[in-house]
This record gives C-alpha cells, structure tokens and sequence, in this order.
C-alpha cells in the first residue's frame, strides 16, 4: 500500500493510504477525543457515523472543521488537534450533549464505567451554558428480561444500531424520530420484547452510556443468600473466569478461577459449581446426538436434518426462533450448558441433598445477557419453579463482590465443589468462538473411532475469523465443520446453507463477537477488543492446563451416567436435557 | 390535427387550480363550443406563469393578451367579447401601479421585463402534457445531438457553459459529470433531485408540472455522459400534480423511443423511475437522499465518499436538481458560449427564485446572474407591498441570510450572496417589511431547522434547539447580553461542526440578523423592547387619555380585567395583569388604544 506524508499538529507523519486522521494522530501519540466512534480491530467492526462531532480537528483550508474518524488523510495535509478553534468547538458541543442528558450519574448503573463522564472530566467540563426551562429529549423507559432501555441517557452515537443492525443483522434497533427528539428504538418504539431482539445484549456492550444496561438481579441473589430457608448454588459459566479479574484491576486475560471460587463462598453460596461441568455434559448429549444423525445419514436415512448446530446460546436460538422458523428442527435438541445444569442440579443434586427444589435457589454467573431470559423461558421451568432462578452477569458478580467488603485481590485459590464442580479442558473452551465445537469433536471423535486422539488441540477451528470452517478425519470419514460467531455470520452461513453453498455436517454458532469471552455481560471493553483476545488467549491456557481435556472422561459425568441418567440421549436425558424450539416469526 | 386560428393557455399550476383554473378551463371550453368555435380556438392547460399574484392567468395566443385575476364567470365574456368580437377585455388586464394604465402584453409589464427565461422557457407555452408541443419547441433536439458525438465532448459542453448546481451547493455541473463518467463501475445512476423542501420556493414542482420533458431529456443525456442506463426522480409525494405530469411524459417518451432500449436508434439505453420522498427537508441532500431511495433512514452520510463515486446502492451516482437539468438541453441547442455569456464571472446563466413576502409581485422569476436584489425586487416585485419600508431580503431558504438595505445593489450570485452571509441555495426570496421583526424571523427559521434535522449529528440536534431557546427567550423579553454572545458562539460553532448542509447553514438566519440588525437584539434584550411591535411579550398597551371617550367597550372586552375606568372617564390599562392580547386594540373605536 501507498504511504503518504501530512502534518498533525506540527509534526510530521508518514501514513498508510486510506489512513484517517484519527488513526494518524494515533499512531503519533496523540489522543484525539471521540464518543460516537468504534472500532474493534480484529473483529471486523466500526461504528463511524461522525455523529457526536468531538472528534473534530482543524484542517489547514479547509473551510470548517473536519471529523477526525471519518476524515481520510491526503498527502500534504495540515492538521491541528488543539487549536483555540478545535478546543471552542469540542468543548461547546460536549457542552450540548450534557445539557440534553441527565445529571443523575451519582446512581446511574453507568457510573464510573461511562464513556460520557469520562469524556467531560477529560475536557474539564465544570458548567453547562444553559437556558431556563431548556428542553431535555425523554422517553418511554422499556425493560425486558434481559435489557433496560433509558434512552433519556442515549447520545446517538448509533453504536448499538451498527451492532443490532450491522454485525448481528437482527435489525431490532434503529433510529427514530427527526432532529431533538431522535432516539434509537426498535421500530414504532415498540418494546424490546414485543421486536425481535434475542437479547444478545450486544447493544449494552457497547453503550457509551447509561442507555442501554443490564437488568440487575444483584439485590434478589443478596435477598436469597439471607434467607435461612434456602439452599442457594451458583454455576459459573468458562468465559466468566477469564475476565472478572478486570473489574478488580487485573490485566485482560488473567485467570482468576480460584478467586472467583473464594468470592463465590464468601459471598454466601452453599456450594460453588461449574457451568463447566454441565458442558461436559452438554458435549456427551450433543456429541451423540451428532454421531446419532451423521450415522442415520450415512446409512442413508435422507429424513437427517444435518448440519446439526450448535444450541448453546441462547440469544442465537432467539435469532434461528425468529427468523429461521422453517429450520427449528436442524439445530441440536440439547439444552444450554446453563439450563442442563439447572435440570440437573433441582434432580439428581436436589434428590441427592434431599432438598425440595422450591428450596434450592440456582444461581448462575454468566458472560451474557441473554442468560436472563433463556432462564425465564416457560419450558425451563417445573410447576413455575425454574431450573435456574437467577442469572448475573460477570459485572453483576464483580458489583456483588465488591458490596460484600471482599479484598478480591487478596483471596487464595480455592477449588469448585463436587459433584458439580469438575469440569474438563474442552468444557472450559466453551467460552471462545470455536471452542464448543472442538470439545464435540474430541469426544465424538473418541466414541465414534474408538482411538485415543493423537492431538487435542484443533487449530484449525480457533481465531477470530467471522466464518471458519475445517475438515476433520474421523478415521477415513471427513467431517465438516462450520462455525460462526456474530448473528450476522450465523446469517450468512445459514442462506449459503440454504443456498446449498456448503456441505458441512456440524456447525458452531455463538452470538458474540469471539463467543462468549465477548458476551454482552463481560466487563466492558470500551471499543479495545485486543481486551477480547486477551480472554481467548486466557482460555485455552486454562483448558491447556487441565489434567483432563475430553468431555467424557469427566468422572463425574460417568457418574451421573451411572446414577441417573442411564447414557447418552436416554428417554431420561431426553426429558431432562433436551428442549424444542418456538416458531417466533411475526 | 385541427389548425387552431386561436389559443387561449390557460394556467394548470397548483397555485391557480387553487384558484379555480380548471373549472375556467371547463367554461371557456363551454362558451367556445356554445359559440361553434371548437374547430378554430382551443383551451391549452399551460404550466405556471410565474406571476402567481395575478393569477389565475389566461393568455390568448396569437395577440399575447394577458388576463389576470380570472374567474370562472368571465369565461364568458372573454369568449364573447375576445374571441368572438376581437374586443379584449380591459378590465381583466393588468393594470401597472405606477401609470395606472392597462398592459396587454405581457412583455411590457415590469414583472417579465427583467427577466430572462432558460429553465422556464416553455413554462406557461406548452401543454406539459403533450410531448408534441415540448418537441415543437425544439424537445429532445438536444439528446439526439448528444447522441452524435462521445459522451466526453457532451461533458466538455457542460463543463464549458459554466453551469453550476442549481440546488444551493453551486457544484460545476460539468466536473460532476465528468467525475461520475469516470467512476468505475458498470452500474451507474442519475438522480434527478425534486425533493424541493424550502418554505415557499415552489419552482422545481413548476418545471416538473409545466415542462417535464426538458428534465427527462435532460437526465438521458447526463445519463449518456456518465455511462448510466437508469434515472431516478426523487420527488416529494406532496407534489401529485408534478407526479402526474411526469408520468405521463414519461409514457409519451417511452412511446416515442426518446426513453428506452435504443433511444433514436443509437443503442443507447436509458429509464428513468419516480422515487417519492416523504417530505423530510434533509433529503434535499444528496447523501440523504440517496439512503431514503435505499429505504433507509433519510439522514446524510460524511462525504467522501461523494455519490459520484459510491451513491445509490453503493454505485456511482449524479445527483442534480430538477432546475439543473431544465437548463442542460438549451446549452446544447444554443451553445455553451451563449449560456457562458450570461451571468457574472463564476455565475453563469439564470437562477430562478420564488419571490414571496411583503412584496407585491409574488412570484416565480427567472433572472440572469448578475441581476441585484434591487432591481429584482423593485422592477420585478413591483416593491413593498402597502408602500411600506423594505427591511430586509432572506435568501437561500430557510438556512439563508437576512440581507438589508445594503445589500441591494449586490448583484446576485453564488459567490456574491455567500460573502454577504447567505446563500443562493435553491432560490427562495422572502422579503420583509418595516413590521417584521428580526428576532423573531431568525426564531421562524430556527424553528423550522429544529423540526427538519434528522438528529444525527449532536452540533445540529441540539444546538440548533438550544438556538431556537434563546431566540425564544429574547423574544419573550428574558433575554441577556450574555445570551447574545453565546447564541453567536454557538452558532459559529454549528456552522463548523454540524455533518451535512443543513446544520452548516441553520445558524445563517441568526448570524446574520445579528450582524445587519443588531441594534433590535440589543432593544429586545436592554430595552425590553420589540421596535416591530411583533413580540407579544414585549407589547405595552397603553391608554391615551385624551382620545379615550370612556365608552368602556375595551373594559368589557379585556379578558384579564386588567382596564380600570368610570363611564365617560379615560380609562386606564394595568400593565401588570394585562396579558397583551390587544383585545382592547381591536375594539376601541377611537384610536385611543396604543402599542409600544
């Protein structure tokens, strides 16, 4: 690519053609300020509607000023970040923003974390220019089970419309409305719920503000940690641990298992288990329901649905209910990791303790949002009584840790509970993109060749690659494989699927950008996504150094086998682990 | 074909057919017909004349007589008397105000004088819905002499007439062209822009309603330039009769092979569809308007990309406006040196504006560039309305400037009306009087902007609102100094921020007013004092004791009980509980009520 020369700030610079302003100055160590815009590198998305116009710098004959995020830099160009002109126009805009958002920050669920705040004590912003009376934009609050929606607090940066819209294709969000009164709205400001959001939880992940938020379950897991009259369990999710320690301060990627675990305690949990060890399970259904239609296939059964796809996340069996309806069939029966642990923890554990399940409170730590609904759902529940009746997100256990006058830093390493709590490496690589469908392949690989595997690791089904796909010798028989992170993805690799421009015979979805290490849930990465690598890499370090790293070497999954469930895809595991799926097409 | 010894046109615009023009056109073809005339006189439905304040028109052809002012029940006489006596109608014709002396021809009254027609020519010569009558005056001569030579000497062509974009930007029309004919790409677009969304600037609905064949031609022959088989008119769906008449020239032109598979026989390919835009103002620009054809949101997009080079669907794409294209097909009939020698440097050929307000020749005008706002508003508007003082000349639309007594002798082009702080944009011409007040003008405009922006950008959003405030604020008496310096900053700081056009050019109506009228800020705001009496806030009702007979009609008219006074005594106005709705103003019959 051409390198061309301009000037930023008085100081030369030799760029790559195609470079914008903002990205220049970056690389020369300047910081332009920006709110509107996005972008996170290696995953292929940007958010640049040059909409915010704080961003904006001086360019030499130019007539007025430029946006730098959308500005592309020209040879010869003279720019200047900081003149009176720039400092006048950024300062008396972030001033206008201010003066249409609410002064509530004290006990915003934003605060501390708000791109806005920061960005205001970052220019010094000490008072607003403002006139009596002056009209502020306010909206219909809107909760679902899973979002809250204040768009009082919206700023337009359209970010959580490029992620509904541009990375995830579902097109809940939009903006609506003309000039003060604009706002980003499902269409005809109908509620989250009645649109057709899959509560992936996306547009949360990347609010600059305190728009668009989680609903917080923190106060009724306090509540039932409280009360005498429960037993109350906890199952953390693989992708949790590999991004908590964020909110203490840690670095992107530190591991934090055994702290987490002694928090979790401390908290007040009377036993910590391990979403981990439901996804071992999930990998002996899953992996056999696989081996079960790949067999039926090859013995010429042409009823098969294949590919099977993966049905652990939960906003993508939203995404698949609402919009591929004629496909409700092809995806696995298998419950989530987070629901079969539920299923299992209000039987078999229940029964084992000898406590009601109406007693027992299942709380489950996950990276994702969409969590919160899943475990609403109607079919995941018994008599009313859900399998799982609380789920927080990776912030929500951090704010909980914190309110408890738990030291994080200073806790010691602890180890989950039994039976519930042992887990394997391929139940820990759940939480990144490709990662469940290596563990499938691990143990079908195993069950169905009957050899050991020479490697474990499968590296052609890791990265970050939108789309991926991979051959996999099943001893003679090749197996292939798709996998999609992002809705968006998902989208393609279905129509190409429709469009019979694959042949694969097992494809991975995950709604997030990097799977669940991405999830809406996670601490906020605030446009970094090397924050997200960093996770993957942590990921796979845990899974690398587990003793065990295959699904059904789990000896408490063989236990439960034993115990309870009889095998793999028995009328009991059917019952228990296994649901169906809801044509939601409007 | 008949060959009609007479012709009386008659005008179909939407401004008379408010007017009742087409029941005109129903009783002059009843009396004409009752006459046994139908085989030698016909009844020709024209587009606008231009001269709006007269209208409904009725010209007869071949003497030229002019008839203003004309009603349905004076088909009668007009046929009677004119057609079938060859006596005119002297008391429908125009009558110039300073002579008082009837004018028949239309060529000798002051408001067609000045000007020069190009975009309008055949406005208000020709049945815009007969194809027949565009080709009679030369239609479609122009594409086929496109069609001769290379796309590149036809761009040279419009490059070298100087035409500029006639929608506000002022954008050379030939380097656009030429820009898109380079573009690569297979796929490629016109867009003829007819989303004209400025209060009271009606002149691209009038092309497109009494000439849409100068605008199809011209968009198959930029079509033919840039390498593109299909045009699209974005229009506004509240001009259905615009709508109507484009399609069926459309239809005509199809027919006839002007529109098509081989237009003329040239191989060249070319159609054009109709687009209908909502009425939002910001889809006038062209980024927006290309995301509302997409079905999109119609918000502008950061440039570059310009459209030339990804527009619709993400291909290259012209975009102009209906009166740039009205213009296309004389430049090649006449010559691009004759267009270039009209005008003034870097201004060339005419610009049409809507001459509206307090003027008494309201209007669509055509005028060379050039022209000052003097003369068109003096010698064509015929001047102030009532004999009042002119005060002040807002250009540009909404966004434009409000220019002042010193202004008038600027001649007007692009260049010229931007260093004045307005803006040509797509012609609008509003001009105000003695009892217009400056503040509260600016506050009009801001409003309008406030409803019309899309939201999109934060310097836009908001500040114009926050403008609008102050504006609001001043006008209510409430305003301060400080307040004026800020309403300057910010808008300075709109202009230098805001994304698209719109937002750049909201803050013109204040910045300008401040600049020419700032003595009335500082009245409003120090003095607490509206000097046009306009600001309702600001009104101080007064008594005058001498002229009050006690009659108390005001008293009982007061609807806050705020007028104190015996019977037959001069009575007295409680400023305090007056709430200034000049009810008392009204009903004294002696004068004796005033207004400060």
């Amino acid at each position: 690519m051409d390198k061309i020369k301009l000037t930023i700030d008085n100081r030369e610079v030799e760029v790559e053609n195609g470079t914008t302003i903002f990205q220049a100055a970056r690389q020369m160590g300047i910081d332009i300020p920006a709110l509107c815009y996005m972008k996170l590198d290696n995953l292929g998305v940007e958010n640049r509607p040059g909409g915010c116009r704080i961003c904006v710098v001086e360019v030499e004959g130019r007539r007025n000023l430029a946006p730098s995020c959308s500005t592309v830099c020209t040879p010869g160009m003279v720019v200047h970040t900081h003149t009176m002109r720039v400092i006048n126009a950024r300062r008396t805009v972030l001033e206008l923003i201010l003066s249409d958002h609410p002064k509530d920050c004290l006990i915003c669920p934003k605060n501390g974390r708000c791109e806005l705040q920061d960005l205001a004590a970052r220019l010094g912003i000490r008072e607003i220019h403002s006139v009596e009376n002056a009209a502020v934009s306010t909206y219909k609050k809107d909760t679902s089970p899973s979002l809250k929606r204040d768009m009082d607090k919206c700023v337009m940066c359209r970010r959580c419309e490029t992620m509904c819209n541009d990375v995830q294709s579902v097109g809940a969000l939009s903006a609506v409305n003309r000039g003060f009164m604009a706002v980003v709205a499902p269409a005809f400001e109908q509620r989250l719920v009645d649109s057709n959001c899959t509560f992936c939880g996306q547009c949360v992940a990347v609010c600059p503000t305190g728009a668009l938020t989680e609903v917080d379950n923190t106060g009724k897991i306090i509540q039932a940690l409280m009360d005498p009259t429960k037993k109350v369990i906890v199952q953390t999710a693989p992708a949790v641990r590999a991004a908590l320690g964020e909110e203490f301060g840690m670095e992107p990627g530190t591991l934090v298992t055994g702290k987490m675990v002694a928090a979790l305690r401390r908290l007040g949990f009377d036993e910590v288990f391990d979403t981990d060890f439901a996804a071992d399970l999930t990998i002996m259904e899953e992996g056999s329901e696989l081996l079960d239609r790949l067999g039926r296939y090859l013995q010429g059964d042409k009823s098969v649905k294949l590919p099977i796809l993966t049905s652990c996340c939960p906003a993508w069996v939203n995404f698949f209910e609402h919009n591929y309806p004629d496909m409700l069939d092809v995806p696995s029966s298998a419950k989530s990791p987070q629901q079969m642990f539920g299923a299992i923890a209000k039987s078999y554990f229940a029964e084992k303790i000898g406590v009601d399940r109406k007693d027992l409170v299942v709380v489950s730590v996950m990276p994702c949002l969409a969590k919160k609904y899943e475990c609403q759902r109607d079919e995941f529940k018994v008599d009313g009584n859900p399998d799982v009746d609380y789920s927080i997100s990776t912030r929500e256990l951090a704010s909980l840790i914190k309110s408890a006058n738990i030291d994080f830093l200073s806790l010691p390493d602890e180890d989950f509970d039994a039976p519930l709590g042992e887990s394997t490496g391929a139940a820990v690589i759940f939480g990144a993109t490709g990662g469940v469908i290596e563990a499938a392949v691990r143990t079908a690989y195993e069950l169905y060749t009957g050899k050991k595997l020479d490697r474990i690791d499968f590296n052609e089904l890791r990265g970050l690659e939108g789309i991926r796909h991979a051959t996999i010798d099943f001893n003679g028989l090749p197996v292939n494989i798709g996998i999609a992170h992002t809705l968006g993805n998902a989208r393609k690799l279905l129509d190409g699927i429709r469009a019979g421009m694959y042949n694969f015979h097992a494809i991975e979805i995950m709604a997030c950008p990097g799977g669940c290490i991405g999830g809406a849930g996670q601490p906020f990465h605030h446009g970094d996504s090397s924050v997200i690598k960093a996770r993957m890499d942590a990921i796979y370090r845990e899974d690398a150094g587990k003793a065990l790293r295959k699904s059904h070497e789990n000896p408490y999954i063989i236990k439960l086998y034993e115990e309870f469930l009889g095998k793999p895809l028995s009328e009991k595991a059917h019952h228990l682990l296994h649901t169906h799926y809801f044509d939601k097409h409007d | 074909m008949p060959n009609y010894k007479m012709s009386l046109l008659c005008c179909g615009g939407t401004g008379c057919r408010a007017s009742e023009s087409v029941r005109i056109v129903e009783r002059l073809r009843e009396e004409i017909a009752a006459a046994g005339m139908d085989n030698d006189v016909q009844v020709v439905v024209t587009g606008c004349f231009g001269f709006c304040e007269q209208g409904p028109i009725v010209k007869v052809i071949p003497d030229n007589t002019f008839y203003t002012n004309v009603k349905p029940e004076d088909a009668e006489e007009i046929v009677k008397e004119h057609v079938v006596k060859g006596r005119k109608v002297t008391r429908l014709l125009y009558e110039d105000p300073d002579t008082q002396k009837h004018i028949s021809d239309s060529k000798h009254m002051g408001f067609y004088q000045k000007q020069l027609r190009i975009a309008l020519r055949n406005c208000g010569f020709i049945n815009p819905e007969n194809i027949d009558e565009y080709i009679a005056r030369d239609g479609y001569e122009a594409l086929a002499k496109v069609l001769q030579g290379t796309p590149q000497e036809a761009i040279e062509t419009v490059k070298k007439s100087g035409l500029r974009g006639r929608g506000g930007g002022g954008f050379p029309t030939g380097l656009k062209w030429e820009i898109a004919s380079k573009s690569p790409g297979k796929e490629k677009y016109v867009v003829c822009n007819a989303d004209e969304g400025d209060p009271g600037a009606f002149m691209d609905r009038s092309i497109l309603e009494s000439d849409p064949n100068s605008v199809i031609e011209a968009m198959a022959i930029c079509g033919y330039c840039i390498g593109a088989s299909k045009g699209l008119v974005y229009i506004r769906a509240e001009y259905p009769l615009a709508v109507k008449r484009l399609q069926i020239a459309m239809k005509q032109a199809r027919d006839y092979g002007l529109l098509g598979d081989d237009i003329l026989g040239s191989g060249f390919k070319f159609d054009i569809e109709i687009r209908y835009g909502a009425g939002a103002f910001v889809c006038g620009e062209e980024t927006a308007l290309i995301h509302s054809m997409e079905g999109k949101r119609g918000e502008p997009t950061v440039k570059p990309p310009f459209p030339a080079v990804s527009g619709y669907l993400g291909k290259p794409t012209n975009v102009n406006n209906v009166e740039t294209f009205a213009n296309i097909p004389v430049i090649f009939l006449k010559g691009p040196e004759w267009f270039a020698s009209i005008g003034t440097e870097k201004s060339k050929g005419t610009k049409v504006f809507a001459l509206a307000g307090k003027i008494n020749n309201v209007g669509l005008i055509e005028v060379p560039m050039g022209t000052t706002l003097r003369e068109v508003i003096y010698d064509i508007g015929g001047g102030i309305k009532g004999g009042k003082e002119f005060k002040a000349v807002q250009t540009g639309g909404p966004s434009g400037g409000c220019l002042t007594k010193k202004h008038l002798d600027t001649p007007i082009d692009y260049d010229n009306l931007t260093a004045a702080g307005s803006m040509m944009g797509s012609g609008g011409m509003i001009v105000m009087d003695e009892d217009d007040c400056m503040v509260s003008v600016a506050k009009f405009y801001l409003q309008f902007t406030v409803d019309e922006s899309c939201g999109k950008c934060a310097p836009c959003r908001i500040g114009n609102k926050r403008l609008e405030e102050i504006l609001d604020k001043i006008t209510k008496g409430k305003g301060t100094m400080e307040d004026l310096d800020y309403l300057k900053n910010l808008s300075k700081v709109i202009k230098d921020t805001a994304l698209c056009g719109l937002g750049q050019t909201s803050p013109n109506p204040v910045l300008s007013t401040i600049d020419n009228f700032y003595d009335e800020y500082v009245a409003h705001i120090v003095d607490k004092r509206c000097p046009a009496h306009k600001c309702r806030a600001l009104r101080v009702y007064a008594i005058d004791p001498d002229r009050c007979k006690g009659c108390t009609a005001c008293a009982r008219a007061c609807p806050a009980g705020a007028i104190k006074g015996e019977v037959k005594q001069a009575h007295v106005i409680d400023t305090e509980k007056c709430i200034r709705c000049g009810a008392c103003l009204e009903k004294c019959k002696f004068n004796a009520v005033t207004v400060q």
